[in-house]
């Protein structure tokens, strides 16, 4: 039996029945949508559409609409791959990490950051194989025999194994996310009055009846997924930062990048993760579910990952001074006082300076104040990624080569278009999906709701 | 001899446990129990056996891992060796570290996908397939128990009214 103190603040508010539980997650998607919903939603249908000519100019015309020159021939492009896989971390890490933790709190945010993975890897994958140039040639990328036109894959390359982890980590994600939505959509379907949505929640439910012996072997997978899932989330990432760090560039060949770019990874997953559920507890009613508990907890675990990535960025400038490579000295150098200063430092203020606001319990517990601090570490994981990548490749090695880069309305559309496309995938999600995992929620209600804890 | 089928709806997880317990000790066979969301201890009480879901986990995790390794060593060693970068590619052993990140990946692929399959299939899980429970409030915040009678419905009534279930109904089978 579980057994919570009475002492610790309760998880669900509001004296929230079994029942109560069933009404609050059903009721946004029986329900019809509001006009926020619907100005929101063309808003990012717009800015998708914006993305989807950009990608097919891109297509169409080769990848010299970008902004690439033959010094910075990664830019925006692999910056918003980063980002977007980045944003994808918090997901898993909530709802693997914190299940063999045995964190309660997990269970009302678990669902929707799972989601937002979902849909922050989809955003991430396009950018590699657009940046391939031919995208209907990404197949390549297969370890397919030599006779379908190339020679097989460099099992070495790095590139390579961040097909195989984001892959993987898609997939095992995404069942991972469905096995937990098949007892929602269970309930949904039972409760549906409408024949064609009780047709479509049956054919989602799989025709779970929640037996005693399916509960069991339930509780079974999710814990081996949780258990698979954890050093998966961290493989990642840890993969994506070979994808620099294996190479010899100056700023990018350092043995520090795994461990800082996972807990960057963290940092902005869940900076993300507040973004969107702070509108969205607001907008399908979810306060008593989604607490300030809940708000605070996130808070500091940003405020912890921002602090880790506050050090890593102080061990590389210490490391480059420590090492006695010019080259690498400079690289580091440049990126505080070059030409790229104002992106160096808009880094450092929203990635190592904002989050130690969240020190302050008047502060993290701030719904305005989190939601402000959410996006200024959505910004500043950007141009971190933006300031590794560019400003190390646009001084190289030989001065004559060095250049600047500068997007074109491409680039810019197609970043815009992918914010677009998650957020169509996210409202989309909120009105059709049970947004929290009710029937695990459920499961707390008598230790942690408020009703009980008096 | 008609056969009927008897359930009893509780609604509270901790009285259908402590009625599934007591019901069991005095010999009566539980068919099945519904509940809308995992109850612990329940398994137990109703004298499952253990999942062995992590069991058939590892094994798809090994079979995954000498796969990904047997088509690495195959591809990279066997049918093609390159020189890529002055590393050249001689034997599995020496190529071992560069193998690591895909091996790992290989492995949890085939873990989490081949038991998440086996659950399904287990639990009859898949698009088209009809629920079985035989009260759609077991998904909202009903608990029922399943009992079988041969001529005794009476008493599995009273039994089951006395371990404080809220409702109990009856129906014929064939």
């Amino acid at each position: 039996m579980h057994y919570e103190s009475p002492i610790r603040e309760p998880l669900i508010l509001e004296g929230k029945t079994l029942h109560d539980i069933t009404e609050d997650v059903a009721r946004p998607i029986e329900g019809k949508a509001n006009k926020w919903w619907w100005a929101l939603f063309l808003l990012s249908l717009a800015a998708f559409m914006w993305g989807v000519g950009s990608l097919a100019y891109t297509a169409g015309t080769g990848i010299g609409v970008w902004g690439l020159n033959k010094t910075v021939g990664w830019a925006w492009d692999i910056t918003n791959f980063v980002w977007w896989v980045g944003i994808g971390h918090a997901g898993t890490l909530i709802s693997a990490v914190l299940l063999l933790f045995r964190q309660k709190w997990r269970l009302s945010i678990n669902r929707s950051a799972e989601a937002m993975t979902i849909f922050a890897v989809i955003q991430a994958g396009l950018f590699p194989i657009f940046h391939m140039g031919r995208p209907w040639l990404a197949y390549f990328v297969l370890p397919l025999p030599n006779n379908f036109g190339s020679l097989w894959v460099n099992f070495n390359s790095p590139l390579l194994w961040d097909v195989f982890a984001i892959s993987t980590y898609l997939t095992v994600s995404l069942v991972f996310w469905y096995m937990g939505l098949i007892p929602d959509f269970a309930m949904i379907r039972d409760r549906a009055v409408k024949p064609i949505s009780k047709k479509i929640y049956t054919i989602l439910s799989f025709g779970w009846s929640g037996k005693a012996k399916h509960w069991q072997r339930f509780e079974e997978l999710s814990l081996v997924l949780a258990g698979l899932a954890t050093p998966l989330v961290l493989s990642v990432h840890t993969i994506v930062s070979m994808d620099f760090a294996t190479s010899i560039i100056p700023g990018w060949h350092t043995t520090i990048f795994p461990p800082y770019f996972v807990a960057g990874a963290i940092f902005s997953g869940f900076a993300m993760v507040q973004t969107l559920l702070l509108v969205m507890r607001k907008v399908v009613k979810m306060e008593a579910y989604i607490t300030i508990k809940h708000i605070e907890y996130m808070n500091i675990v940003i405020m912890v990952t921002g602090s880790i990535v506050g050090v890593a960025y102080i061990t590389e400038l210490f490391i480059a001074w420590y090492s006695g490579v010019e080259f690498e000295q400079y690289a580091f150098l440049n990126r505080a006082t070059g030409p790229y200063w104002w992106a160096y430092w808009a880094m450092m203020t929203c990635n190592v300076f904002s989050p130690q606001f969240m020190w302050s319990k008047k502060l993290r517990t701030s719904i305005a104040f989190t939601f402000f601090i959410s996006i200024v570490v959505n910004i500043g994981m950007w141009f971190e990624r933006f300031v590794i990548i560019v400003t190390s490749l646009h001084r190289d090695y030989l001065p004559s080569s060095w250049s600047m880069f500068s997007p074109t309305f491409v680039d810019i559309g197609i970043f815009v278009g992918t914010i677009g496309f998650f957020f169509v995938l996210f409202l989309l999600y909120a009105r059709t999906f049970p947004v929290i995992a009710q029937a695990e929620l459920k499961t707390i209600v008598k230790s942690s709701a408020s009703q009980n804890k008096k | 001899m008609s056969k009927k089928v008897i359930y009893g709806i509780y609604d509270d997880d901790d009285v259908i446990l402590q009625a599934v317990k007591d019901i069991r000790e005095k010999g009566v066979h539980i068919e099945e129990v519904y509940t809308p969301f995992p109850v612990h201890g329940l398994d137990h009480a109703l004298g499952l056996k253990p999942t062995r879901l992590a069991i058939t986990s590892f094994i798809y995790g090994c079979v995954g891992l000498s796969l990904g390794l047997l088509m690495m060593w195959y591809m990279m060693i066997q049918d093609w060796p390159q020189n890529i970068g002055g590393k050249p590619n001689f034997s599995l052993l020496s190529n071992l570290p560069a193998f690591v990140p895909i091996a790992f990946e290989i492995t949890v692929f085939f873990a989490a996908h081949l038991m998440v399959i086996t659950y399904l299939m287990r639990c009859k899980l898949y698009p088209g397939s009809t629920a079985c429970s035989p009260d759609p409030r077991t998904t909202d915040d009903m608990f029922l128990m399943e009992i079988e009678a041969h001529g005794n419905e009476a008493e599995i009534i009273a039994l089951i009214k006395e371990t404080g279930a809220v409702e109990v109904k009856e129906e014929k089978i064939a």
